[in-house]
């Protein structure tokens, strides 16, 4: 049963990861603006390099 | 370039999708409606941006009323400091605010922007806020070259007063997302840890695990109790300083007890403590507090007068034009000030013809003509050509400006969040709580020691109102997001109790009861004949002042144009003509009748043809719509008043509407606005002020509530509390009762709050509260009130008409109108 011992602290510290992670997408501003992305992604990659002729 | 091109290119300029019928500029098979626009396609086009046009079909700023500004004074190196967010002498970061963005291409086209200037290494929009912020190389380019880029694309930055030293700050916004993420993390874990002592775990076979989950609980819940929760227990510490009871006070009680109770069972070894619903109540409690924090980006409320203050001013020196900072000018510098810009400090006019609209100041709706050496105040706007005007007093202590060096302004009057309902019923909680508690010591302290210690605590821990600060939180914000769906933003859930208190409603005139849309020109005087009309529009189509242009708009669907000779244009008087050989004029009733004297005060453009006054044309006041139905209903709770800066030739008007009880006063500067509101509030009433411009401004301030009223709700709204969409004018009846309706919601929730209290105690007060109960009566009670704070308030929008994505259509506002009379009975 002891084994239970460890195993907590080993989900303690998965829980904690996330919290983590958490923390980390805040400081990295994600949840500073979160109308923006959505139109963002809907943007397509350019179709053509800067370099090519233009019509 | 063949007339069949043309039609298949359509009536609508490819790039802002003005439509004119004719496009006079054609460009690469495209139409424009003028060469500003394309310039930018032709800009956009080169550097492989034409993606902004797929995006969205003519996403393009119309050029057209758009006055071309300068920026030489960006290149000031103390400007730039204050402009810019951060630079560490390689790379600069700045942002701006681009009132023009509306549409993913302008999002597009911005993120875009190192492609048009290289120099440029990231831009980020902020869709909401109407912000970009961008990071640029300080070698390779400079500020100014960034501003007059956006500008020649059509995004010119609203580079306000108010933008040398503001600074951007965001920590405080992140700060309760880190608190609400430990609390419901030690929240959930806590829980689980406890669970197998709600299932009943053998103190004796599985001690160790007793004692394992206990001491990680109570290192799970520090970081809770020091961090997360750390704003209750300040705000009571600060509160008990000031020797004043506000709600975080029993809260804190509540808190501290469960922790001591807890800390005190778990290191003794006589229990598994409560540790779980202190996570869990500062969990909700934060919770509460960021729903109730509603943020409309891009709606401020704390705007001044720097905000609608250009940056910069054109000043002479040594013989040649120079841009400089308002914080520069200085007494005597000779400024220019072109068709529609402001003028930033009082002066007197030294060159051009000046007509001045002070309507932003003043509220009062005509331009004034000004003769050569005479003044100009700060804050009225030039209306037609250049003007040169020597300055006579610094921006700050001008007559506008000054206002804002009231009192008022000064000190930090502002309707806060903290709850003046919340901090009487803590007042109240605070005094119960703490008698039972010490009768329940004091009856069982003879008896046994470890129970009374046991009851004492235990009453603390239940009675802890976390029931009520959780029901203004939810109640409260969602009143303010239901609103704000009906273009009603509240700056904060503060501003509900102070609407539900006041007594004394006070109207602005101008653009507030009266719209400034479509303000139609009334004609009094002897009718005119169809040909007369068109005399008329003919000589109007010749000028370019605003009246000519308001009568031509007006008569151009029936009329039709003839040839005008002899044209003559009398600044500041009016305009003549020979129209099929008569003589028209249009003008000042002394121009027309110049025998009436100079002084005459006789309002309106009048006409005269072959020397014979017709009549004039004068712009009516046009009266909201539903405007006397909303008195009539408003009038049965408050008392209403007029605050108008016009005159008072719609007094009489007015009067029936209003009705006789209430107090109409014209002629009322910026400053005697204030004090009348001061006044009133002398008198014990709690005044709402409902204005619009920058002339109520004082009023809005010193008022209880300022509601500022708004045509177009992202620009142009001085300090206030709440803003209402102008369109939404007819439904402020309900609104007012939906926020009286919202204080009761908070009230009943207290009694079913109070409810569970008194089952929660009658375990406490015998000491038989176990953690169990207080896991599950705790939790409970917070998600009942916050169901029924929720549930009610939508109900009772329901009910009022406050419920879906607002229509603008009339029929809606009538109905909800009737809906209130039919509450009201």
């Amino acid at each position: 049963m002891s084994i239970l011992f460890v195993l907590i602290l080993l989900s303690l510290l998965v829980a904690v990861l996330f919290l983590m992670a958490f923390f980390w997408a805040i400081r990295s501003g994600q949840y500073d603006d979160d109308y923006t992305p959505a139109m963002r992604i809907l943007f397509d990659n350019d179709k053509e390099p800067a370099e090519t002729d233009k019509s | 370039m063949p007339e069949n091109v043309i039609d298949a290119i359509g009536t609508t300029c490819y790039h802002c999708g003005e439509d004119e019928g004719t496009m006079p500029v054609l460009y690469d098979d495209k139409a424009f409606c003028c060469e500003g626009c394309k310039m930018v396609y032709s800009i956009l086009q080169e550097n492989n941006l034409c993606t902004y046009y797929e995006l969205n079909q003519s996403s393009g700023i119309s050029f057209k009323e758009r006055s071309i500004e300068r920026y030489s004074h960006l290149d000031n190196q103390d400007v730039i400091e204050k402009v810019i967010d951060f630079s560490d002498g390689i790379q600069s970061r700045v942002h701006f605010y681009l009132p023009q963005i509306h549409c993913s291409s302008c999002l597009w086209l911005l993120e875009n922007l190192n492609r048009l200037n290289p120099a440029i290494l990231q831009s980020r929009v902020n869709f909401l806020k109407k912000e970009v912020s961008i990071q640029y190389d300080q070698k390779e380019t400079s500020l100014r070259k960034i501003v007059e880029m956006l500008a020649t694309v059509g995004y010119a930055p609203a580079l306000g007063y108010d933008k040398l030293g503001e600074k951007r700050s965001s920590a405080q916004e992140r700060s309760l997302y880190y608190k609400i993420g430990l609390a419901g993390f030690a929240f959930g874990n806590i829980m689980l840890l406890s669970f197998p002592e709600y299932l009943g775990l053998d103190a004796h076979t599985e001690g160790d695990f007793v004692q394992f989950f206990g001491y990680l609980n109570l290192i799970l819940v520090l970081p809770v109790l020091l961090y997360s929760g750390q704003d209750y227990l300040r705000s009571a510490l600060q509160g008990l300083r000031q020797k004043h009871l506000n709600i975080d006070v029993p809260v804190s009680l509540g808190i501290l007890a469960l922790f001591g109770r807890s800390a005190f069972e778990i290191l003794t070894h006589s229990g598994a403590g409560y540790l779980d619903s202190l996570a869990g109540l500062i969990f909700f409690l934060l919770v509460g507090k960021w729903f109730q924090t509603k943020i409309y980006h891009t709606i401020s409320f704390d705007r001044d007068y720097k905000s609608y203050f250009p940056m910069a001013s054109n000043v002479i020196r040594n013989g040649e034009e120079q841009s400089i900072t308002l914080d520069d000018v200085e007494v005597g510098d000779e400024l220019i000030i072109r068709n529609g810009e402001l003028i930033p400090a009082d002066a007197t006019l030294l060159e051009g013809a000046a007509e001045i609209d002070y309507s932003f100041v003043t509220g009062e709706s005509r331009t004034i003509t000004v003769q050569l050496g005479e003044k100009v105040f700060a804050g009225g706007r030039q209306q037609r050509g250049t003007i040169h005007i020597q300055v006579i007093a610094k921006v700050a202590q001008s007559y506008l400006t000054s206002l804002w060096n009231e009192e008022v302004f000064t000190k930090r009057h502002q309707v806060g969040l903290t709850s003046k309902l919340a901090d009487r019923v803590a007042t109240f909680f605070t005094g119960v709580i703490l008698l039972v508690a010490f009768s329940t010591l004091v009856y069982w302290l003879p008896h046994d020691l470890s129970i009374a210690f046991n009851a004492f605590t235990s009453v603390l821990i239940v009675a802890c109102p976390c029931a009520v600060a959780l029901s203004i939180p939810f109640t409260f914000g969602n009143t303010l997001r239901l609103l704000g769906n009906q273009h009603f933003y509240l700056k904060n859930t503060g501003v509900i109790e102070e609407i539900a208190s006041a007594t004394h409603i006070v109207f602005d005139k101008t653009g507030t009861i009266t719209t400034n849309r479509g303000a139609v020109l009334q004609y009094h005087g002897t009718p005119l004949s169809k040909e007369e009309h068109d005399l008329v529009l003919s000589l109007a189509h010749h000028s370019a002042h605003p009246k000519s242009r308001q009568i031509e708009k007006t008569l151009k669907g029936t009329g039709s144009y003839l040839p005008v000779r002899h044209y003559q244009s009398h600044t500041g008087e009016g305009i003549e003509g020979m129209v099929l050989g008569r003589r028209v004029m249009l003008g000042a009733h002394r121009f027309v009748m110049p025998s009436s004297g100079k002084t005459s005060l006789e309002r309106g453009t009048w006409v005269c043809i072959d020397d014979d006054v017709k009549g004039c044309y004068s712009d009516e006041a046009q009266y909201r719509k539903g405007l006397s139905q909303v008195i009539d209903l408003l009038k049965h709770r408050f008392k209403l008043s007029i605050l108008s800066g016009d005159d008072d030739l719609e007094a009489k008007k007015l009067r029936e509407v209003f009705g006789h009880e209430s107090n109409l006063r014209f002629h009322q500067s910026p400053q005697d606005k204030l004090k009348a509101i001061h006044q009133l509030q002398n008198q014990g009433e709690k005044v709402i002020m409902i204005g619009d411009g920058l002339n109520d401004a004082g009023a809005l301030k010193q008022s209880d509530i300022g509601i500022a009223v708004s045509d177009e709700v992202n620009s142009f709204i001085p300090a206030c509390d709440a803003v209402l969409d102008a369109a939404q004018f007819i439904r402020l009846p309900n609104f007012v009762r939906f926020c009286s309706q919202s204080i009761g919601i908070v009230y009943l929730s207290y009694f079913v709050a109070l409810l569970y209290n008194i089952v929660g105690l009658s375990f406490a007060v015998r000491g038989l509260l176990s953690p169990v109960i207080a896991a599950i009566l705790m939790p409970l009670s917070s998600i009942t009130i916050v169901a029924l704070g929720m549930g009610l308030s939508s109900i009772a929008a329901f009910r009022l008409g406050i419920n879906g994505e607002s229509t603008q259509e009339d029929d809606q506002g009538h109905r909800s109108a009737m809906t209130f009379v039919i509450n009201q009975g």
